[in-house]
């Protein structure tokens, strides 16, 4: 079978209506050196040797799975998946990361990623979801970029916490560096102890939005209804980045009155997998839908009187507004967009909510039992959900190397992104970890301070 | 079509009217978008408005379009009532459905009603 769909006929038709004799002459502008360069390769392999070679190669990986004991966290987390997952994610008729640009024939599709909306509107509180963007980091940039729309570029100031995510915060710089926005206090070496009243004086007439984490990135749970209060004087948007499995446990940013609620979705039944893909969820108030980016499915009735899905106002998207859209990324994470809802299905609501009380009564018997340990200490007083930041008595790169030894992954180094915070350790848990492994990372940890 | 001959045109479909300094989109542009779901009036009372500068963004069923000043001036009024009705544009294009008020207008080289019949006569065809 070949895989060149053109046969010898069309191709030489092809040739003569550009008016060129051969496939060599095509390419004659190219060096004939260049044409066809000797690839430094190994011999070809048959499909048994590369099979073994890859099986060889994946042993040298050490994953948490089976290998190691994970207490890392910031910003992508180790949760159970259920096994149903793989199976309905695998089916042929999902197995495509795209929504289809013919989209009402596929009803299948359009009804997941309807489903999808529904649960994370439910989940944050909020009124409209979109489809999805590429991950947390993205979908907080998307907030500044929609907010920029509502003020039509006339508020020029995005007030953003140093709390939150490191990496969000230098996607969004990448994001305004070309739309001449300022970015105010995206400053690591701000007081972190300051909670949310601090980034107060920064907003001003001029600001089209304040971006908060919830859970911030060092785990910390505040509620923002006096910040979100004090922002909407000034006239300016509020949009929280929030952990999904942490909406489960508090207050959703809705009830604080959020005004965007984005985040990452990992957590939702998405493996770690070195950085992706991931799941980018973004929702916001009715009122600001048109300028909202990215796919969104609507529920309505066909001409038979049946429940039906369409993709609902494509009009402000890049195919019909083409330059004048607000947003040009408008792929989504279709397959990661289904594992979520299917995750959050598999768990329900109480699921979901037991899931968040583990990792919640687990790590606060952890940081209990760190506490005690002679060396370390907790670095804030501020409540926190399932992650928490302690004080090393050494550096944490030695620390963890330590810990790797006895096949625990430590928590991540806070002093790389933040200098006041040399030897932090940013320590997660979740309801994977058992009160032995518990036992076992505050055991090392006072090993390592006993050398 | 409805061309009311007290009201001059633009060859992007907008309507001036020289006597109030109100503007808004033409029957003939309302006709082409069909049914009208989104209005945004991109500017404000206070503004400058230059003749040719987007007014007005507008969603269809099937299209999304900017609608450009007809006339240079300073903003005086716009209808704040289009976004919750945005289907006044296909009822009453010249009479609720105004965008924009500008006083001491400017607007050269726009057509008349006779004119704007012949303009949409020929890409009718």
């Amino acid at each position: 079978m070949t895989y060149i769909p053109h046969s010898p006929k069309e191709r030489e038709a092809m040739l003569a209506t550009i008016g060129v004799k051969s496939l060599e002459d095509l390419f004659k502008d190219i060096p004939a050196k260049h044409r066809f360069p000797e690839l430094d390769l190994p011999p070809a392999l048959t499909e048994m040797e590369a099979a073994a070679e890859l099986g060889e190669l994946s042993i040298g990986n050490e994953n948490i799975r089976t290998d190691l004991i994970s207490f890392l966290g910031a910003g992508a987390y180790n949760h159970y998946i259920p096994a149903a997952m793989d199976h309905i994610l695998r089916r042929g008729e999902f197995y495509t990361a795209y929504t289809p640009y013919q989209p009402e024939i596929s009803q299948g599709t359009l009804q997941a990623i309807f489903e999808y909306q529904s649960l994370i509107c439910a989940l944050t509180g909020m009124e409209v979801s979109n489809a999805s963007h590429y991950d947390g980091a993205t979908a907080v940039a998307e907030a500044a970029n929609m907010a920029y729309a509502q003020f039509r570029g006339k508020r020029k100031k995005v007030v953003i916490s140093p709390t939150v995510h490191p990496q969000y915060r230098e996607t969004m710089r990448t994001y305004v560096q070309g739309m001449s926005l300022d970015l105010a206090g995206d400053d690591p070496k701000a007081n972190l102890d300051a909670g949310p009243d601090s980034l107060e004086g920064l907003i001003d007439e001029n600001t089209a939005l304040v971006i908060v984490q919830y859970p911030d990135f060092f785990g910390r749970v505040y509620d923002f209804t006096r910040l979100i209060e004090q922002s909407h004087d000034k006239g300016a948007l509020v949009c929280v980045a929030a952990n999904p499995i942490a909406l489960a446990l508090f207050k959703t940013p809705a009830e604080m009155g959020a005004d965007i609620v984005v985040g990452e979705g990992q957590p939702l039944g998405i493996p770690l997998s070195f950085g992706g893909p991931y799941l980018g969820f973004f929702t916001t108030r009715k009122e600001y839908i048109h300028k909202m980016s990215g796919r969104l499915v609507g529920e309505t009735v066909d001409n038979r009187g049946q429940r039906a899905f369409v993709l609902t106002l494509t009009a402000r998207e890049q195919h019909i507004k083409r330059e004048r859209a607000i947003s040009n990324i408008c792929s989504n994470q279709g397959l990661m967009a289904l594992a979520a809802a299917v995750y959050l299905s598999l768990l329900g609501q109480n699921g979901l909510r037991q899931v968040a009380e583990l990792c919640y009564h687990k790590a606060h018997y952890a940081a209990e039992k760190i506490s005690k340990v002679k060396g370390y200490s907790l670095c804030f007083n501020s409540p926190f959900f399932h992650e928490f930041t302690i004080c090393c008595p050494k550096p944490v790169a030695e620390i963890n190397d330590h810990l790797l030894e006895h096949g625990i992954l430590g928590g991540y180094d806070l002093g790389q992104d933040y200098p006041s915070l040399k030897d932090h350790m940013l320590i997660a848990v979740t309801e994977m970890n058992t009160r032995d492994e518990i036992d076992a990372l505050v055991d090392v940890l006072a090993e390592v301070n006993r050398d | 079509m409805n061309i009311p001959t007290n009201l001059k045109y633009t060859k992007t479909d907008e309507w001036f009217d020289p006597a109030t300094g109100a503007m808004g989109l033409s029957d003939y542009a309302q006709g082409q978008l069909s049914d009208i779901v989104f209005v945004e009036i991109v500017i404000s009372v206070g503004e400058t408005v230059s003749q040719g500068k987007p007014i007005a963004s507008v969603e269809s069923v099937k299209a999304a379009a900017e609608t450009y000043a007809p006339a240079s001036g300073k903003v005086v009024a716009v209808n704040e009532d289009l976004s919750g009705n945005p289907e006044v544009l296909n009822n009453d294009p010249y009479g609720k459905g105004w965008m924009v008020k500008v006083e001491s207008a400017n607007a050269p080289g726009l057509m008349d009603a006779a004119a704007y019949t012949k303009y949409c006569d020929e890409r009718a065809h």
